[in-house]
């Protein structure tokens, strides 16, 4: 159920998310970040299972930025972030909304453990720009952003919660659904942020995966007090290997009735051109003001 | 049938020919995955709470549910008869689905009742009801406090819990949500 407040009694989240957006841009500015814009509408959104796009005429409104920035970076522009909308069809909760405000940042010449180092550095900078402390009131607990952070790896994860090793044996259906009803509540409880990381390479997405270890994925999600804030990867940057992914995902879309969207050719020359090894980020702002904030409901923090 | 995108807190179900009502609902989307549905329910007979998640694609029963207004007649042994005024049917409601309600059943009253394939499961009481004190200890005059109570019996044999001043001959009102004392109406003697 939406907690709807009127308009006007929503001045204190309000300032708590205009302080936290400048927070954030000042802090990327700082670190010799440039702050880009990349369209709204695009011809050929990324092609993920369980995303939908918004159709907008003869597009569709971006589910993330990430197509593009990625070109940026295979055109030299080695440190990159962009703050706006992002829209996905059908997602609304007390944690979703079809449009809302996605933060993301991408470094060349870097890994997800890059922009780990980043994002512990981000969080407690924007905590202390909103209440001078970087300990987080979140829901009667307090957090500290930056004390220790808790590191899992997904198969541990599974295997002591769940009773089975996703990575070793995958299964989609049951990877999301033991998440949602063993691990998400485990995690719910953890009095530090949490880094869950090394995803089995079925669901890598746009990430690269090890070297040494290929069936585990260099992406990491970060957890505070339950809640789901971000997604992180060492970006995948052989075209073969995303073209391939790239298919595979048309194939489930076409099985399972979804909209197929076309291949982003733009994207896959970039790749083909040679991008830098590489890592990115992909941030929930209406989330990070919710913690921010300490209130239960994504609408509690938008004007509208 | 439902989809899971009809799914909210509030809408009642049937699971494996049970009716149900969902309590708590909550869209997750775990990182990467397929949107889910997490649902508390608790089933209307038994009184019993499972959580359950559904997936975008599962869909889930209606109950044939129907809800009818009845005017509460008499007791029956261990039964309580209820009439249709339109009809005159006569039904037939146990303790087994009433509970603590047949207490403050009053002869006449007008009663909500949900049935799930024409068989009652849910009574629904006026929130007031008012009823006379036939046993207490003496209260204490002038004793106004409403906030220590004493052990009082209804003229129908159930006990609750009364502040001091009320005296055996009272008239008082009764929540029939919780079954607690409410206010007094009128002094007895």
């Amino acid at each position: 159920m939406s907690t709807r407040s009127p308009l006007s009694a929503k001045r204190r989240v309000l300032e708590i998310r205009a302080t936290c957006q400048a927070a954030i841009r000042a802090f990327f500015r700082q670190r010799g970040f440039l702050e880009v814009e990349t369209p709204v509408r695009i011809a050929a959104p990324a092609l993920e299972n369980h995303l939908d796009a918004e159709p907008s005429g003869t597009h569709y409104l971006r589910t993330s930025p990430e197509l593009q920035m990625k070109q940026l970076l295979g055109a030299g522009y080695e440190r990159i972030v962009q703050m706006g909308p992002c829209f996905r069809q059908r997602e609304q909760g007390h944690w979703h909304r079809p449009e809302y405000t996605m933060l993301e940042w991408y470094r060349a010449q870097a890994d997800y453990h890059d922009i780990l180092a980043d994002t512990r550095a981000l969080l407690p900078a924007v905590c202390r720009a909103v209440h001078g402390t970087a300990v987080l009131s979140w829901g009667g607990r307090s957090l500290a952003l930056d004390g220790e952070w808790t590191v899992h790896r997904v198969g541990e994860l599974y295997r002591q919660w769940a009773g089975w090793d996703p990575v070793v044996d995958f299964d989609a259906d049951r990877f999301d659904l033991d998440w949602v009803e063993y691990i998400a509540p485990a995690l719910a409880e953890a009095a530090t942020p949490v880094i869950v990381t090394d995803y089995p390479a079925a669901v890598a997405a746009l990430a690269r995966c090890k070297p040494d270890e290929p069936q585990v994925a260099e992406r990491w999600e970060l957890f505070i007090g339950g809640v789901e804030l971000a997604n992180a990867y060492s970006e995948l940057t052989d075209p073969e290997e995303q073209r391939q992914r790239f298919a595979a995902c048309t194939d489930e879309r076409k099985q399972a009735g979804r909209t197929v969207y076309p291949l982003d050719e733009a994207f896959l020359q970039a790749l083909h051109d040679g991008l830098p090894p590489c890592g990115g980020i992909a941030l929930g702002v209406d989330r990070l003001v919710m913690l921010l904030a300490d209130v239960p409901h994504i609408d509690d923090v938008n004007a509208f | 049938m439902y989809s899971a995108s009809d799914l909210r807190k509030g809408l009642k179900i049937e699971i494996d020919g049970a009716p149900c009502v969902i309590t708590d609902f909550q869209f997750v989307k775990p990182g990467k995955g397929q949107a889910l549905y997490r649902c508390k329910i608790k089933n209307l007979i038994t009184g019993s709470t499972v959580d359950k998640t559904y997936r975008a694609v599962e869909k889930i029963d209606k109950p044939n549910l129907e809800e009818r207004e009845l005017i509460y007649s008499y007791p029956d042994g261990e039964q309580f008869v209820f009439m249709d005024n339109s009809t005159y049917e006569q039904i037939h409601i146990g303790t087994d689905v009433l509970g603590n309600q047949r207490w403050f059943l009053v002869e006449d009253m007008e009663v909500n009742i949900l049935f799930h394939n024409n068989r009652p499961i849910e009574v629904t009481l006026p929130f007031f009801i008012e009823r006379t004190i036939a046993e207490t200890e003496p209260g204490a005059r002038g004793d106004t406090a409403t906030n220590v109570m004493k052990p009082a019996k209804l003229d129908n044999g159930y006990e609750i819990q009364v502040p001091l001043f009320i005296n055996e001959g009272d008239r008082v009102r009764i929540d029939t949500r919780t079954g607690k004392y409410a206010d007094r109406v009128s002094k007895g003697f």
